[in-house]
């Protein structure tokens, strides 16, 4: 199992799951989402190729009201 | 008016910020409303078509909350996304490229706050910032201090509006130093907007009548008892000041003059 920091949250996924899977366990398919991984974005388009590691730092944003 | 003809009205040019051209001189915000549905409400009485929006986490814990988008679709009004929150330019970066990958959009205003008590811009922290997200292709549009110093150096440096304070943001005071509106008005080629610190109806016609290009607020709307009537009234307001800017005021004078003719009294 990973052992992965989401928006400040413990999440444990399985070995091997990628940015698109962990976007889909948290239910966020297709939502207007940034996601940041290590301080560092993840382009929308490398999603699925890209390997979440033990120990990964993952915000995961989105639009909300502000002024 | 038209000198040849002065019973045709000029008409007025629409307000162009980065080459994007814009119906409405009122841009909203969209925090603090009881709901996305009468904040969306308001937006349609408002007529504006740029609003500002923040970035924020995602709630894990409920996805189906309601959202934004849901109720205010990015396909029909310009995002404004904001940095409220950042204390420096490394947090504005941050944050904008994130709103940059989640929504496409480069056009953002950048703000960059100090103290919690009056949320007065850092305004060498906001030039180091503005820099960095031009550097990086972001066209940004500046909350800054009523500052005509700083104001000038946010636009030498490629800021596309600069969006002085009216007064603290959130305070609803009005337009606090009118005279340095108008000084920076006077010196800036991009659209200035007035941004913060609008109250009422009749603060956004003061910032208008001043020759702003625009206003921006958030507050004064969506904490009206009525923020859908209140909407309209800005729309009215913005619109109002702007024709009388472009009208040109009469002179003030010390003495009462009278309207009717003085000869041919009985």
């Amino acid at each position: 199992m990973l052992q992965l920091t989401v928006n400040g949250e413990d999440r444990s996924l399985p070995a091997g799951s990628s940015v698109s899977d962990l976007v889909s366990v948290l239910g966020l398919d297709g939502r207007k989402i940034a996601v940041e991984r290590n301080l560092e974005i993840v382009p929308r388009s490398q999603y699925g190729e890209t390997e979440l590691e033990n120990g990964d730092r993952i915000e995961i944003v989105a639009f909300v009201g502000g002024g | 008016m038209d000198d040849a003809n002065p019973n045709v009205m000029v008409e007025d040019t629409p307000l162009v910020v980065a080459g994007r051209t814009f119906n409405s001189r009122l841009i909203i915000g969209t925090g603090k409303y009881a709901t996305y549905a009468q904040n969306a409400e308001a937006l349609k009485a408002s007529g504006a078509d740029m609003i500002t929006v923040a970035i924020r986490r995602v709630n894990l814990s409920n996805p189906d909350e309601p959202r934004l988008v849901d109720f205010i679709s990015p396909e029909d009004y310009t995002f404004l996304p904001n940095t409220a929150g950042c204390f420096t330019g490394e947090d504005a970066v941050r944050t904008l490229r994130l709103a940059r990958e989640a929504g496409g959009w480069n056009l953002v205003k950048l703000e960059v706050l100090s103290d919690p008590k009056h949320l007065y811009p850092d305004m060498a922290e906001t030039l180091r910032a503005a820099e960095m997200l031009i550097k990086d292709g972001f066209d940004v549009m500046v909350y800054c201090s009523d500052d005509p110093v700083y104001a000038k150096k946010l636009e030498e440096i490629g800021c596309c509006a600069i969006m002085p304070l009216g007064a603290p943001i959130g305070s609803g005071l009005g337009i606090q130093n009118p005279v340095n509106i108008r000084l920076i008005i006077e010196q800036t080629k991009v659209p200035v907007i007035v941004d913060a610190g609008v109250g009422t109806a009749s603060d956004a016609a003061v910032a208008m009548e001043l020759g702003c290009d625009g206003v921006l607020m958030n507050t004064a709307i969506a904490e009206a008892k009525d923020p859908i009537r209140m909407a309209s009234a800005m729309k009215h307001a913005v619109i109002a000041g702007r024709e009388a800017y472009l009208a040109g005021r009469m002179p003030k004078k010390r003495y009462a003059d009278p309207s009717s003719p003085l000869s041919g009294l009985i």
